[in-house]
């Protein structure tokens, strides 16, 4: 593959990039209705790069790549631009909140310096971009800044998105604990690295195939993917890597709350995906390495049980949240395990589901505030249904389809991992995630029970529209869509499978396919052969 | 067939119209879409064809994830097609009993009815998997708002009770029928959800350590819904908290979804598991029938009462079921419906009363026959339903039970493991029914004149208005027609039966085989080789 081929796979991302430039531009502008425009420019950057990575990723193209899992970042992009679009929506009226409200009355002058408006969907967007970037990583050195692009946003999005300590800690404590977690996984690389003697994504699979060819992989190697696979965790909030969230989740306002339970998740399920596929995994050979199977296991089963009690024990919505979206990495984890082919299908299929019901719940918290602050406790939710329907069958639906009721989204996404996981052998992971599917319904109960049943009290009360409708729009554009996709399942199903390809399975595909139709070609007894069969038999790149 | 999806769809094009309407418009257009479907199932049952016959009828199909084999597959065998009458026969009457009880939010009220109706029918209708397990599980969604929104002061803790109970039962049965399907997958090179093609396949292939693995799951999860001691705790509460038509729903076809799911699932797919675990289960069922029994004795709260009575009928039915023979199935089966009818009488009545007097306790309402004699002779004819007089619907079913667990050891072709120490047992529980629900006659029905202080009657005369003798008419017609000519119901379902017990007369023939060739008694009960 030439340099400009990759160039062409980042049409996406260098969409958003223009997009971060602009939005830096426009948030600081003088003029309030440029400045309040910000958002739509942003929301603007992430549909385009949506739709081009629909064209950049189209069949035609993916014949000249080296990736791993080819076709990843058709799904990856436009999932990574609808929920983005979402998460854009959530956030607008929060930012530079107090200060827009000053420089319209009068009571101050606008002044760029104190202003963050820019920068933050600036940094949303170079967030997303490194989430599709991760798709398009060839080796360990572009996966591993890709995971950080995804990252360091992060980290400033929580700092500025609110102004209280609460915030400050909270970005502290995920900053440090991040880097901390990028200096494992940077650690393992290099073991990787020194076990194969190449970071290239495409050589390492072959050092490792040969390597399983004379009885498994080495040590050395063993080491590095294992530290790889436990720093990566902490994207996802895996355990023992995830006490972290509650008190992030907590700290950074719901807009940004909600970003940081998909985005960097999403990128740290990929990550781990492509590097399990680079030692040699695929639809023909999924056999996971003995040691990494283990610690896989443990961290699903510990990362899935611990999240779902923590949020029982949760009196706050957003720990509440944030332990549940623990959980949902460790039923992830199932897929992961489960391996090409199905499970990986299962996996991105789940990162939709999970993506739009809990954007959608966290739409509910963006939308409501009480005295010009975030709802808090369970008991702000008292009586919601009386005063805010609209939110609390939003609130309803999400938790619903998070629990993976059916026919819900969530339900199929669920429903897809367990298939997966048992087709894989692996039941007593299922039945596990099962029972804790359960628990997780006592919790998610309470987020449709209180806003239905409680009798509202004077907090609840006093619970009102926040400063933006946008954030409603968005909840319901969520779950109409979990209502609606269930309906074209079989197309959904068609797009995640063929995105989870991993190269090695394609290319057996194309040569049965090709060997087919030059043997018809030639029992026709035409001498001229099918041009594209002639160069895909013939080029390199598709041994 | 257009029938089948006409069923599902009439209620939901009634919610539709629901949600386009006036609160006041609601409760007709319920009305009106129930009836209509009642309209759709009897003209369904005549269009049905295979009555009496093992066949499906009104079967369709419509591809849906056909890269895993699911489909939106529809068909109903005779036994199907008799419980989607009794639920559209209870629907209208249910909407016309909430008529004046439910005040408040009446559009969602009524929207939930409907969907409800709407599970409900698509349980029965089933013939996909994980088609039947959607209808299955959401089916506690309008129930759970139903209680939560319009139950009595213990709402909260009834409404989630019952919700997690039978999530987390439904969910251990989901991952048992995916294991199924998953090893259907593995033999056959492609998925498939048809439950005929996989209960043929499980009952074929299944070793005895697998089916029983199997067997665990299912029976958890119908076990809840049924209930079968000892997870009935969610049933009484959820029953005294329901709206009075929730809890008719409940008991006359929700419950049912639970022995629904033995009969469709559990016998043939795990036939050796079955044979192996029947004792046990039996045993449960009858200490249920004599558990619930006793505490129905003690009770003051008259809908508690009629509630834990669900419990103990509910354990005649299983004991039918487990019987393994087309005697006790047929009793089973009965059962289903006619404990929806005479229960579902039940609840309405109590209801009733409860919408005069705003109590359900014995102890402050007594000797009614004095102030409503028409509804004490309802009262008195469904307890009479309920108890088992011959006659009415109910004696002739839960003879039927008890014959067939009785002749369970030794009616030659089928593997029966019960006999009469378990009838025995069980016809306890029916001299306790009478006793209890006699008990509570005595007390409210007859005796000295007992009414709370405050009685306002909230409008409604102080004997039944001919609204609500219309909804209890026709369940007592149908008690009686049941009662004096089961055989129209019977003969309906005969070929079904025999289609679900296919396997079992097998096992016997292996087991005398293994008995004569080793000499030796293998089998449990006293079966004579």
């Amino acid at each position: 593959m030439t340099m400009s081929n990759h160039l062409w796979f980042l049409i996406p991302e260098a969409i958003l990039m223009v997009g971060v430039v602009i939005t830096a531009i426009t948030g600081l502008m003088r003029s309030v209705s440029i400045r309040q425009s910000t958002p739509a420019v942003a929301a603007v950057f992430v549909i385009a790069s949506g739709v081009a990575s629909v064209f950049v990723f189209s069949p035609e193209h993916l014949d000249t790549t080296t990736f791993l899992m080819p076709a990843l970042g058709r799904w990856v992009g436009v999932i990574t631009s609808a929920v983005g679009l979402v998460l854009i929506l959530n956030s607008v009226g929060q930012v530079d909140r107090r200060l827009e409200k000053a420089v319209a009355a009068g009571r101050l002058r606008f002044d760029p310096l104190r202003a963050s408006g820019g920068e933050y969907y600036a940094f949303m967007l170079l967030s997303l971009a490194g989430l599709m970037l991760i798709c398009t990583a060839n080796d360990l050195i572009w996966l591993f800044l890709a995971l950080e692009l995804t990252s360091l946003p992060t980290y400033v999005l929580v700092a500025m998105s609110r102004t209280n300590k609460l915030a400050q800690e909270a970005a502290m404590k995920y900053f440090f604990l991040g880097a901390m977690s990028a200096a494992i996984f940077l650690y393992g690389f290099a073991l990787l690295y020194a076990a194969t003697g190449t970071i290239e994504f495409d050589q390492m699979r072959r050092a490792f195939q040969s390597q399983t060819a004379d009885g498994g992989l080495g040590a050395l190697a063993i080491a590095g993917l294992l530290l790889s696979l436990f720093g990566i965790g902490f994207k996802l909030a895996a355990a023992p890597l995830h006490l972290y969230a509650a008190d992030v989740y907590e700290g950074a306002s719901a807009p940004v709350t909600a970003f940081l339970g998909f985005v960097p998740k999403a990128a740290g399920v990929l990550a781990i995906m492509m590097l399990l596929v680079t030692t040699g995994l695929s639809e023909l050979s999924n056999s996971l390495p003995y040691p990494i199977m283990i610690m896989l296991w443990v961290v699903a089963v510990l990362t899935m049980t611990l999240g779902n009690i923590g949020a029982l024990l949760q009196r706050s919505i957003k720990r509440m949240l944030a332990y549940s979206s623990i959980a949902h990495s460790g039923y992830l984890m199932i897929g992961i395990i489960a391996g090409p082919g199905i499970g990986y299908t299962a996996v991105l299929f789940y990162l939709l589901a999970y993506g739009i019901g809990n954007t959608a719940a966290f739409s509910v918290l963006s939308a409501l505030e009480r005295r010009g602050e975030e709802l808090t406790t369970l008991e702000d939710l008292a009586g919601l249904r009386k005063r805010h329907p609209l939110m609390a069958a939003v609130l309803a639906i999400s938790s619903g389809s998070l629990l993976g009721f059916p026919p819900l989204l969530g339900f199929w996404g669920k429903l897809m991992l367990f298939i997966a996981g048992i087709q894989t052998g692996q039941i007593v992971l299922v039945i596990i995630a099962a029972v804790n599917s359960a628990i997780s319904g006592w919790y998610y109960l309470k987020l449709v029970a209180v806003p239905v049943m409680a009798t509202p009290t004077a907090r609840s009360e006093s619970v009102e529209r926040g400063p933006s409708n946008w954030p409603r729009v968005a909840g319901v554009i969520m779950v109409v869509a979990t209502l609606v996709l269930p309906i074209f399942l079989s197309w959904l199903y068609m797009q995640s499978s063929d995105s989870a390809q991993t190269a090695a399975a394609m290319r057996a595909r194309t040569q049965a396919e090709s060997t087919e139709v030059l043997e018809s070609a030639q029992a026709s007894a035409r001498l001229v052969p099918v041009p594209g069969v002639q160069a895909s038999l013939n080029s390199p790149s598709n041994r | 067939m257009i029938w089948g999806w006409l069923l599902l769809l009439l209620p939901i094009v009634g919610g539709v119209f629901i949600v386009g309407s006036s609160a006041k418009a609601a409760r007709s257009i319920a009305l009106l879409a129930t009836l209509a479907t009642f309209g759709a199932s009897i003209a369904a049952a005549f269009e049905f064809g295979v009555w009496g016959t093992g066949e499906y009828g009104l079967q369709s199909t419509v591809e849906w994830l056909p890269e895993v084999g699911i489909n939106l597959s529809i068909g109903a065998d005779s036994v199907a097609m008799l419980l989607i009458l009794l639920t559209t026969f209870l629907m209208p009457l249910a909407v016309l009993g909430s008529w004046t009880a439910v005040g408040e939010r009446l559009k969602e009220y009524y929207g939930w009815l409907l969907l409800i109706e709407t599970a409900m029918i698509g349980v029965f209708l089933a013939r996909d998997l994980v088609f039947f397990y959607i209808c299955f599980e959401f089916t506690l969604v309008p129930m759970y708002f139903l209680i939560a929104i319009y139950g009595g002061a213990g709402r909260a803790r009834a409404c989630v009770k019952f919700f997690l109970y039978t999530f987390t039962g439904s969910l251990l049965a989901l991952v048992g029928f995916l294991y199924v399907a998953w090893c259907y997958a593995e033999t056959h090179g492609s998925w498939t959800f048809q439950i005929s093609t996989l209960c043929e396949f499980a009952a074929g292939t299944f070793t005895l350590s697998q089916q029983l693995w199997v067997l665990t799951a299912l029976v958890i999860g119908f076990a809840v819904k049924i209930p079968l001691f000892p997870l009935h705790t969610w049933l009484p509460l959820a029953h005294t908290e329901a709206p009075t038509a929730g809890s008719v729903i409940l008991a006359g076809v929700l419950l049912k979804l639970g022995t629904y799911g033995i009969y469709r699932f559990v016998l043939p797919m795990t036939p050796d598991a079955v044979v192996e675990w029947a004792p046990i289960l039996g045993i449960l069922a009858i200490v249920g029938i004599l558990y619930a029994g006793l505490i129905c004795w003690v009770q003051t709260d008259v809908k508690k009462l009629v509630a834990y009575s669900s419990v103990s009928h509910l354990g005649f039915c299983v004991l039918g079921l487990f019987a393994l023979n087309p005697l006790g199935l047929q009793g089973s089966v009965l059962y289903m419906i006619n404990h929806g009818l005479s229960t579902g009488g039940l609840f309405f009545l109590v209801g009733m009363m409860y919408e005069r007097y705003h109590t359900r306790d014995m102890d402050t309402v007594g000797g009614l026959a004095k102030r409503m004699p028409v509804w004490a002779f309802f009262m008195v004819f469904f307890v009479l339903a309920s108890v088992g007089l011959p006659g009415l619907n109910g004696f002739v079913s839960e003879f039927l039970c008890l014959l067939g667990t009785f002749a369970a050891g030794d009616s030659g072709s089928y593997p029966g493991v019960y006999g009469p120490w378990f009838a025995a047992f069980a016809a306890l529980g029916m001299i306790v029914a009478a006793m209890y629900l006699l008990i509570m006659v005595g007390k409210i029905v007859f005796g000295a004149l007992k009414e709370p202080a405050v009685d306002d009657h909230h409008g409604l005369p102080a004997d039944l208005s001919a609204r609500e003798i219309t909804v209890l008419v026709p369940i007592a017609v149908m008690c009686v027609v049941l009662g004096v000519q089961p055989w129209i119901a019977m003969d309906a379902m005969e070929g079904s039966i025999n289609e679900t017990l296919a396997a079992y007369p097998g096992i016997v023939k292996d087991a005398i085989q293994q008995v004569a060739d080793s000499g030796t008694s293998l089998l449990v009960g006293g079966q004579k080789p």
